[in-house]
């Protein structure tokens, strides 16, 4: 990592030697990274380079082939208790379409334990600013809307640590600027964000810190203060067309 | 390292437990109540319920499924071959088995369709949970379908279940309990591939031979009004299957999940 600053939280997330092979081709391959509590980073790369298998294994969705990933130091695995600080965003909504919106964030606060879950899914949605179609069901709600409900699912229980596959997928612009708005928020209050995304001066607006994945492997891994839009854009295109 | 202990209502609480970070660092683990095994299985099942509630699709199908095929059998029997009361046992358990297949299908297809799968997998729930939850609601799915086959059958095929019939419930909740600790594994594990309308009677149904047997053979001989300790041979067998497959396809059903 280049031109960072000495962090002064705690490491939220961390990987560390973090593989995966799938039939004996390796999709993600010796990932070291750590998120400090507060940070985001941006994680950038072409289609195959590994980037939702990475984010998988961090939410504990995928097994790792070797190495091991850490929320607030603990393992990711075996203890339901750790997935408990991470929430997941995807541009799959991962919401039940029969359910109504409140239902389904509802559904998700239980789980996870949430004390009073029918308000904090209220808080939620109405965070996402998706309150008034609360009791709409899900299949009635257009893409953007469905993405905001999916948001407010997964910050349901406050999470620690907060992964981002391609999250601004549908959105229209209000649901873009509720979304970034809540991230800052997240990232502010202490959470830890790892963004993927193809769009770069999307992630690079959110992100403490950025990186480019390729063929599995982290190749560049900087802060972003140290990072010069344009120029990070052309090298970014000259380094995935390679 | 985390340190688990047990709260009243079978939830969970994870201690104040520390564990030092590479960087020297330490941050602790809440203090937090998650729901016990038995809570999210509840949770879980109440939600595919109120699933198959709000679009009774997999519900109607099963129900339709069942109706017409006592009505095939039906218009297929010769009465002055076979007596109703050898015929109505076999009709009845190959329209369970059947029947229920549907509703097992959809248990995971739920999850599937945008993924939702992904969030319930990556909530602080045990694995054992969610099979669980899925076996209780489809468990309620099958007996709701016996509940409206059943007394098709009966009147249908004139057979006099009367005195038979709280036995006769017995057996069907027992069958049922076999039928989808078994059907839910292995719905889990057709779901992902792209004949899992196929796999799914091919792998669930050699599996079934014992449960439709067992159930069958019992079945013909409460409605033949013969005592209970007649049919207590199968009786066994079918309480066997259930304990020896409910606890095996719990254990194996998170080693499904992984990919």
């Amino acid at each position: 990592m280049t031109g960072a600053p000495p962090a002064t939280t705690p490491i939220a997330l961390e990987a560390v030697a973090l593989t995966r092979e799938f039939g004996g081709r390796r999709a993600v391959d010796g990932v070291d990274l750590a998120v400090h509590a507060g940070e985001c980073l941006a994680l950038f790369g072409p289609n195959g380079a590994g980037k939702t298998t990475l984010l998988r294994m961090l939410a504990g969705l995928l097994r790792p082939t070797s190495g091991r990933a850490t929320v607030d130091g603990v393992a990711l695995g075996a203890d339901p208790a750790v997935r408990s600080r991470v929430g997941i965003i995807s541009h799959q909504s991962m919401l039940y379409a029969a359910l109504t919106a409140r239902e389904n964030v509802e559904f998700s606060a239980r789980l996870y334990g949430v004390a009073d879950a029918r308000d904090a899914a209220a808080e939620a949605l109405e965070r996402m600013r998706v309150a008034d179609r609360a009791d709409a069901p899900v299949r009635s709600l257009s893409r953007g809307l469905q993405q905001r409900v999916s948001v407010a699912r997964a910050i349901v229980h406050d999470p620690r640590v907060v992964l981002l596959d391609e999250p601004y997928t549908g959105l229209d612009e209000a649901g873009a600027a509720a979304l970034t708005a809540t991230l800052e928020q997240l990232k502010a209050s202490g959470a830890a964000l790892v963004l993927v995304t193809h769009n770069l001066s999307e992630g690079l607006a959110l992100a403490t810190h950025a990186a480019i994945m390729r063929r599995g492997r982290l190749v560049r891994h900087e802060h972003r203060a140290s990072v010069e839009v344009a120029t990070y854009a052309a090298e970014y295109r000259e380094m995935v067309s390679r | 390292m985390s340190e688990e202990s047990r709260v009243a209502g079978g939830g969970w609480r994870v201690a104040e437990a520390r564990q030092d970070l590479p960087s020297g660092r330490s941050h602790p683990l809440p203090a937090t109540r998650y729901p016990g095994i038995v809570s999210s299985a509840l949770l879980i099942a109440r939600k595919d319920l109120a699933i198959e509630f709000r679009t009774r699709s997999a519900f109607f199908s099963a129900v339709v499924f069942a109706l017409l095929a006592v009505a095939i059998f039906f218009f297929a029997w010769d009465p002055t071959a076979v007596a109703s009361l050898d015929l109505a046992p076999g009709v009845l358990w190959v329209i369970f088995t059947f029947s229920g297949l549907l509703g097992l299908h959809r248990s995971f297809g739920v999850e599937q369709a945008d993924r939702a799968v992904d969030a319930l997998l990556a909530a602080p729930v045990p694995r054992e949970a969610i099979f669980l939850g899925k076996a209780l609601a489809n468990l309620v799915f099958v007996l709701a379908v016996q509940a409206i086959a059943v007394p098709a059958v009966a009147l249908l095929y004139n057979v006099p279940v009367g005195r038979a019939a709280p036995a006769l419930a017995g057996i069907v909740v027992l069958a049922a309990i076999g039928l989808v600790s078994v059907g839910t594994l292995f719905s889990a594990m057709a779901v992902n591939t792209r004949l899992a309308e196929l796999l799914l009677p091919m792998l669930a149904l050699p599996f079934f031979v014992p449960v439709v047997m067992a159930a069958s053979q019992t079945t013909a001989r409460l409605l033949a009004g013969r005592p209970i300790a007649d049919a207590m041979p199968w009786l066994r067998i079918l309480l066997a299957f259930d304990l020896v497959f409910g606890f095996a396809c719990m254990l194996a059903f998170p080693h499904t999940l992984e990919e």
